[in-house]
Formats: C-alpha cells, structure tokens, sequence
C-alpha cells in the first residue's frame, strides 16, 4: 500500500513538472532543457531553509517560487533572445552550471553528499508525515499547479502563447511584444516547476544533486511530449504513465540491474516510437518540430533582418 | 499631413533597398506602391512597421517620430500591416486571429488572468462580437470556428485583411492583397479596400495589377531599385516614360 502511495506521489511530482514545462514546450514553442534545474533550485531552497533557518513550509514554499523565478529571469532575459537551438544550448548550460553549483559548493550544498535529515512538514500546526498525508499534500499542489497553467492557457495569453509558437512575425506585427511574453512564461514555468521541488525535498527527507541532472529534464520533455504537447491532460497522462511503467518491470522479475537499464531503454524507443506514429503524443494537439513550413518561412524573415545587421 | 516619409536609405549588404525615398500620405487616401520585383516595396514596408531599421530618414505619423519604434509599438499607433507571403497563424482558429489583431491586451496580463478576471472578460467578450461582426462583413463568418489552415489561399488573403480592420488602425500597409487569388474574391477584397477612406482609414497599397491599382487608387508611386521613380495619378503615372523604360529594361 505504501508503495503504491509513494507511487502516486512521485505522480504528482512529475505532473507539476510536466504542466509546467508544458506552457513552454506545447503552448509556447521553446524547448528548454534545464526544467530539472529549476526543480532543483526549488527543492534546495526550501531543504536549505528547513534544515538551517527552520523556517515554516509555506515561507520555504514562496521562497522557491521566488528563487526559481529569479534564476528563470536570469536566464530567460538574455537567452531568449537566441533561436531555437542556440536557445536549447544556453538551457543546457544552465542546467550544467546549476548541478556544478549542487555538487561542488560543499559547505552550503552538502556537495555529492546532498542534504540529508530535512525536517518534518508542519502547516498550520499540522503535522505531514504519513504517505497518505504526503499524497494529499502533493495532488492539492498538483492541483493548484494545473488550475494555474490551464487558466493562462484558456486567457488571451495563451493564445498569443500559441500565436508566438506559429508565427513571430505574424505576432510582432498584430502589435505583440514577443520578447517580453516569451520572459513571463519562462519565468512561470521556472516558479511552477520548483513547488515539485519543494514537495520532493520535504518527502524524501534527503535530496542530492543527482535527482536534477540533466537526464531529469530530458525525462520530463519525454513526459511533456509523450503525453501530448501543447495539452494539459495530457501533461497528467505522460507523467501517470511514464512514472508508473518502469515500476510494472519490477513485476516481471528482471534483477534490478538489468532494470535500470531496460527502463532507459524503455524511455528511448517510447520518444522514437511517438515520433513516427504519433509526434502529437497520446493528447496533444500540436506536434512538437512538426511544423516545418513555418520553420522555413521563419527562416527566411531571418536571413532578411540578418542582412540588415 | 497623416503620413510623412523623408529621405529613407536603406541596404543589404550594398544592395540598395531604398534611396532617399520620400512619400507624404493624407488622411483618407489610397496610394498605390508599383514597380519591378527588388524595387523595395515590401523593404519600404518592413520599415514602415518596424521590422527593420533604416539607416537614415526620418518617418513622421501624425505628428510622432516613429523611425526608430518597436514594431509592436508601431501598431499600437495606428499602423496595420498584411505579409506578402500571408503570414496567419495557421495552428489556431479563425477567430483567435482576429482575437489576436484587437489592441486589448489586458487579458494577456498575468496578475489580470490570476486574480483579476473581471477586468478582461468582457473586453473579451466584446471583442468576439466584433470579430463576429468583421466576419459576417467579410462573409466567412461559417469559418469562425475552423483552424485558419483549412482557409482557401483567398479566404487567408481576406482574413489577413480582416485582422488589419480589428486592430483598428488609421493607415493599413497591404502588400500584394490580391495576388493569386480568384476574381470573385478580388471583388470582394477590393470592395474592402475601397470602403477604407469611409471609415477614416488610409492605405498604401503594393500590387502588380494595375487595374485594381487604377480602380482604387487616387495616387500611385513607382518605384525602382529604392529610388521613386514617378508619381502621380495612375494614368500619369503608366505614361510617364521613365516608368515605360523601367519596365523595359
């Protein structure tokens, strides 16, 4: 039973995850690859908080929010400004430089030890300690997560979210600031994201650098993509399945070194079998870098303002 | 004066796109922008709303330097422009185009969309009745709800025109807005456009078809490699013999 708790749980981690990055990849067309750093700043933010200031989960909880959103404005200001793949680079830098910090700055990360002990959850004088509590806890956030992404979506803002996706130029010219749209929901995903941080570090007890790698990010642009991009639910189905599929191996019975392995394997050929027979994923609406006859016209806009320079 | 351009320049890499290129516009005028591909209409165009930066001139729009303006703050003055190869976004519905050419952008606010719902949803609302309205004018109104892809090539030429309209701006840049399309949809287009001076609105027109130029345009300037050639009326304009040796070489 427990087990099946701690499964749900982690479904909700990775939902939180993949809705965020959802609003980036789907919705608006960018993909980033340092979604784990952020979920990362978060878990640290708030297992560093607990453990040494002891400060209540809901003030650890805004703070992450905060300290996610302001390393997503560092980033995303002067990056966004690249083009699509030079983007993903400069993502995945971000992600590089942001596990170095976890690892290397020992005295206040714990370094490859981690940080182990964080303290028991308390809100309102309520303890969370049992799985069922935690599980609670977590689908509330995952909830308020999905309610906030699907409330920008359905707004104006998430159309001139897809209508960045289509077309900029076209977005530019119906008197839109690309730029700036672009920024904002960078920074929402970068702040969503790290809540799944928070409730990880405080569920765990123990977090070390190697949860935010940047094989986690690619795991959750393999949920967001898997499930459909560009669809909410989708987001919900991608992480149910993803998350739970390894675990039905356990049932097969293979050694467990041999599992870990299939399980990457597993997630390999998903995103390749996706890709020919179904880019949109099980939901989604939009397949992600189907769209090659905007591409080119993209393109050529480019080369023309490339002259210009 | 509504429009006054003077001495624009403009390069790509030493290929002149516009040289000393000057043009005034009144309010309520149609002007038609002629000449041979490469002559710098749509560069003219490009600079106009924003997308590229001259290297020297100067554009007035009622009395406001907008040269060195950002393309979107350009449309929130009053200018609209159409894309030569019909730029639409075509993933999403007709309607949510239209929706996206209205000048509202409180909606797009995300403290607005969080907590403050009442301060968008009835501009929202309105804006859906406009766009109803737009459509119904431009009879496409049973495409509302279709993905802009499934448009005919004419019917994205009239949407794309129709988005202009909802932004509501003062003076439209239209380029090529009858281009390849059939003649039932040019007579609606250029009913369109001829229509525009009634509602206040302005126009510069670039199009290769000298007769809806003619029938639509009370002043036409040709242009050829960045520099204005001629101008005038259309029939002034077709006889001058500088056009005539543009054309033949």
């Amino acid at each position: 039973m427990e087990y099946l708790l701690h499964i749900l749980i982690l479904i909700c981690i990775y939902i939180i995850l993949a809705v965020s990055l959802n609003l980036l990849v789907g919705y608006t067309g960018i993909l980033s690859i340092a979604h784990a750093a952020f979920y990362g700043v978060g878990a640290y933010v708030a297992a560093l908080m607990a453990l040494r200031l002891e400060t209540p989960f809901l003030l650890n909880l805004v703070l992450a929010l905060i300290a996610a959103g302001a390393f997503g404005a560092i980033v995303g200001i002067p990056s966004l400004r690249l083009r699509d793949d030079y983007f993903i680079i400069a993502t995945f830098a971000f992600q590089i430089i942001i596990f170095s910090i976890l690892n290397n700055l020992v005295s206040f990360t714990g370094g490859p030890l981690g940080l182990p002990g964080i303290p028991q959850l308390e809100i309102f004088g309520l303890t969370i300690s049992t799985h069922i509590e935690f599980l609670i806890l977590a689908c509330v956030l995952a909830a308020l997560v999905y309610r906030t992404a699907s409330r920008i979506v359905k707004s104006p803002f998430g159309r001139l979210l897809k209508a960045i996706r289509e077309d900029e130029v076209f977005t530019q010219a119906a008197g839109r600031n690309v730029a700036s749209a672009k920024v904002k929901v960078f920074i929402i995903s970068a702040s969503l994201a790290s809540i799944a941080g928070v409730i990880y570090a405080t569920y765990i007890t123990y977090i070390d650098p190697t949860s935010f790698t940047l094989m986690e990010s690619i795991f959750i642009i393999s949920i967001v993509i898997i499930g459909g991009a560009a669809n909410l639910k989708g987001s919900i189905l991608g992480a149910a399945f993803l998350v739970a599929l390894p675990e039905l191996l356990r049932f097969i019975g293979l050694p467990s070194s041999v599992a870990a392995n299939v399980r990457q394997i597993l997630y390999g050929a998903m995103l390749v079998i996706m890709m020919m027979w179904r880019p949109q994923g099980f939901l989604g609406e939009y397949a992600f870098g189907k769209n090659s006859g905007d591409r080119s016209q993209k393109a050529e806009v480019r080369t023309n303002r490339g002259n210009d320079a | 004066m509504m429009l006054k351009v003077s001495n624009l320049n403009k390069n790509f890499d030493g290929v002149v796109a516009l040289k000393d290129f000057s043009l005034e516009l009144k309010e309520k005028e149609i002007i038609g922008l002629i000449g041979p591909n490469g002559a710098g209409k749509t560069t003219f165009f490009n600079v106009l709303s924003g997308f590229v930066k001259p290297e020297s001139g100067k554009i007035i729009y009622r009395g406001k330097d907008i040269t060195n303006s950002g393309s979107h703050n350009i449309v929130f003055e009053g200018i609209s422009r159409t894309f030569q190869d019909l730029r639409l976004i075509r993933q999403i519905l007709v309607i949510e185009n239209i929706l996206l050419s209205f000048n509202h952008t409180n909606g797009e606010n995300i403290y607005n969309i969080m907590f403050n719902q009442r301060s968008w949803k009835k501009i929202e609302e309105q804006d859906k009745q406009k766009a109803f309205e737009l459509l119904e004018y431009a009879g496409i109104k049973d495409k509302a709800n279709d993905l802009a892809n499934d448009l005919s090539y004419g019917q994205q030429k009239l949407l794309s025109l129709i988005c202009c309209l909802a932004a509501d701006a003062k003076l439209l840049l239209l380029d090529e807005p009858i281009a390849g399309i059939n003649p039932e949809m040019r007579e609606k287009i250029l009913n369109i456009i001829s229509e525009l001076p009634l509602k206040g609105k302005s126009a510069i027109i670039i199009e290769h078809d000298m007769d809806f130029i003619e029938r639509i345009c009370s002043r036409v300037i040709f242009m050829d490699m960045g520099e204005k050639i001629s101008e005038g009326t259309p029939s002034e304009v077709r006889n001058d013999p500088k056009v005539i040796e543009a054309y033949l070489e």
